[in-house]
């Protein structure tokens, strides 16, 4: 079979003892700043970016992920501990999660989440494997329509996905794609929007812009209301979960898994939708749906693997068509590109060892995360005691001098702060930053394939609708839109969204 | 500061995004537009930042008699001018007086702009962040910039 011979290859790289220390790296990283309230892997993979420029590819783009998915596992800890989503996708896992962990039974709570997590993890690196080499295959027929109209969808479904006004969320796109269109024209070189300045002739920088809206943004919204916070649980013991647990969690894993591996995929903060999805799923079905809130280990069981599921596959959008489906994502490409390597169908034909080694990795990077997580647990708590005032000063300092390393151009550094309070003010006023990013990277692929689609087709804008796949594919950004503004699924999206960060 | 029958929020958040769309969409027309077989380089953008007008009046709009429901919250005064002007002091000084000593009081200063923060804490640390990203970056990285820059007689 070929994909056993792949995966060989894969492990190949992944178990490189170089690439095994940089994914370490990377997960630790990871799981120290989903821990940490108020540092999220976006700001953190956004600092370390400029510093993976000097690694091989494959040991950048190991650590990077790691980073990601580990933030995954570690968001759970602070949740449960001190119901607080150390990362917004475990937002929901502090419900029943602190209930537990009031009860004395934080132990099995956070054995829960790790398992839950590795299971599907496990499962998701599989699916990733096995459906990425056709879709990429695929991808290869597309021409520029057929990728505008999946920028077009991946944007709209973004904001079908998102919390909040989708009015302010389509605004907050729309100046995503105009930010990022400012520099030299690819088609003319007549620069745009520079006001003057020669640094921007290549654009804005993505690190500063990145580091910008999340990391000092979020600073300075937690400065607006300083307060200590205290971790009730000191030490937890009997990590071990009982027989009754382990019948009571199977199916909700198994469903979690299911869940979070299909909305994955989906554009748009897959994975924080899809541990929303699951734990009302579990509620739904459950006998006893009235221990919901209660403490119930079904309602950390399914999502914490939902939002592990669901991390791991939306690399699949990224792997093999090269957009990305958030802004962790856009990231990603970031990565990809400081590397050399266009991301897209063509990595998985020109770079098999990079392809198979990341996917390899992550299986490598959740085994990791299990012995990260379960024995060293006592370590974890012991940092969550950390206050926010001594952490949000490193970050200040990592992100300049980050983004002063990767080119030596101060213009990046004071990018940063314009960013940063363009950001704050937007949030202030009830806007996401995550769409605009999204849109930031997304806006130059999205005129290059518009311009080339138009002169290909001379003019005529239905080559859009007349060619079946672009077609499909901007029905269903119609569709995701509809969807998104039905009376009923507004309201839903507002229940669903109350407790995000 | 509501005006009384707007949402603060709405009516703010809609005309940044009108001032925004109407900058790129006015100076695109700058630039030349083209058509739409063959586009300008003005094109996109002028099209994109007539979108992002009516939007923020769309949302502007939304806000109507939608008077504030809750207590706005405090503007991070201290934090926004500290930490920006780290920010700018960093990229102002960094060739010139090299990386330790704008590390240390960039790190100094970003403590301060948080109330919970005594001087002593915020020096001491300044000190271990120093000392930290002076081991990482310019040590462990290599990152190409003098520890203390030509501006100090040293």
């Amino acid at each position: 079979m070929d994909i056993i011979a792949s995966l060989g290859l894969g492990f190949s790289v992944a178990l490189d003892p170089t690439n095994i220390l940089y994914c370490f790296i990377g997960v630790l990283l990871g799981t120290v700043v989903g821990c940490l309230p108020g540092i999220g892997p976006t700001a953190t993979i956004a600092m370390l970016l400029p510093i993976t420029f000097s690694l091989s590819p494959a040991g950048a783009l190991i650590m990077l992920a790691g980073i990601y998915y580990g933030a995954q596992y570690g968001g759970s800890t602070t949740a449960i501990l001190i119901n607080l989503p150390g990362e917004s996708s475990s937002a929901v896992t502090a419900i029943d999660g602190y209930q537990m962990a009031k009860r004395g039974r934080a132990g099995p709570a956070l054995a829960t989440a790790a398992l839950g997590s590795f299971f599907a993890g496990t499962v998701a690196t599989l699916l990733l494997a096995f459906f990425a080499p056709p879709l990429a295959r695929a991808a290869l027929n597309f021409g520029a329509p057929e990728y505008f109209a999946l920028i077009v969808l991946g944007l709209l479904v973004s904001i079908a996905l998102a919390h909040g006004s989708i009015l302010k969320a389509l605004a907050m796109i729309v100046l995503g794609l105009l930010l990022g269109m400012v520099g030299q024209d690819i088609y003319t070189g007549q620069p745009r929007f520079t006001l003057g300045f020669r640094e921007l002739y290549s654009g804005l920088n993505f690190v500063s812009v990145a580091v910008g809206v999340f990391g000092v943004a979020e600073i300075l919204r937690n400065l607006e209301n300083e307060k200590e916070r205290d971790v009730m649980v000191k030490a937890v013991k009997n990590l071990w979960l009982s027989k009754d647990d382990i019948r009571r969690i199977v199916a909700p894993v198994l469903r979690g898994t299911a869940l979070g591996s299909l909305l994955g995929v989906l554009p748009g903060g897959g994975h924080i939708l899809s541990s929303f999805a699951s734990y009302s799923a579990e509620k739904r079905l459950s006998k006893t749906p009235e221990e919901f809130g209660q403490g119930a280990i079904e309602g950390v069981a399914g999502p914490e693997s939902a939002n592990n599921a669901a991390a791991q596959t939306s690399f699949i959008p990224l792997l093999t068509l090269g957009i990305p489906a958030h802004p962790v994502m856009a990231l990603m490409v970031g990565a990809f590109i400081l590397q050399g390597i266009t991301p897209g169908p063509n990595v998985i034909n020109d770079q098999p060892a990079l392809f198979w080694g990341i996917i390899a990795s992550m299986w490598v990077g959740n085994v990791l995360l299990v012995l990260l997580n379960l024995p060293l647990i006592g370590l974890w708590v012991k940092m969550l005691s950390i206050p926010y005032r001594a952490l949000f000063p490193a970050i200040v300092l990592f992100a300049c001098i980050g983004c002063y390393s990767i080119n030596q151009n101060i213009f990046d550094v004071y990018a940063i702060g314009v960013f940063g309070v363009l950001g704050y003010v937007l949030i202030r006023f009830g806007c996401e930053p995550a769409p605009l990013l999204l849109g930031f990277v997304l806006g130059p692929l999205l005129e290059e394939h518009l311009r080339r689609a138009m002169i290909i087709s001379r003019g005529d804008p239905s080559v859009f609708v007349t060619r079946p796949i672009s077609a499909t594919l901007l029905a269903l950004a119609l569709a995701a839109v509809i969807i998104a503004v039905l009376p009923g699924i507004r309201r839903k999206r507002k229940e669903v969204f109350v407790e995000e960060d | 500061m509501a005006v009384s029958k707007f949402e603060t929020k709405d009516l703010v958040s809609g005309c940044i995004f009108v001032a925004a769309g109407a900058y790129f969409a006015l100076e695109s027309l700058t630039y030349e537009i083209g058509t739409a077989f063959r586009m300008g380089p003005g094109f996109m953008p002028l099209m994109l930042g007539t979108a992002l007008s009516l939007l923020g009046l769309a949302i502007a709009a939304n806000g109507w008699n939608k008077p504030d429901s809750e207590e706005a919250p405090v503007w991070p005064w201290r934090g926004l001018i500290l930490i920006i002007g780290v920010i700018v002091f960093f990229g102002a000084t960094i060739r010139g007086l090299g990386f330790v000593p704008v590390v240390l009081v960039s790190s100094f200063v970003a403590a301060m702009s948080s109330r919970l923060n005594s001087p002593v804490f915020a020096a001491m640390l300044a000190v271990t962040l120093t000392v930290m990203c002076t081991l990482i970056f310019v040590v462990g990285l290599g990152m190409s910039v003098p520890w203390f820059g030509p501006w100090l007689p040293l």
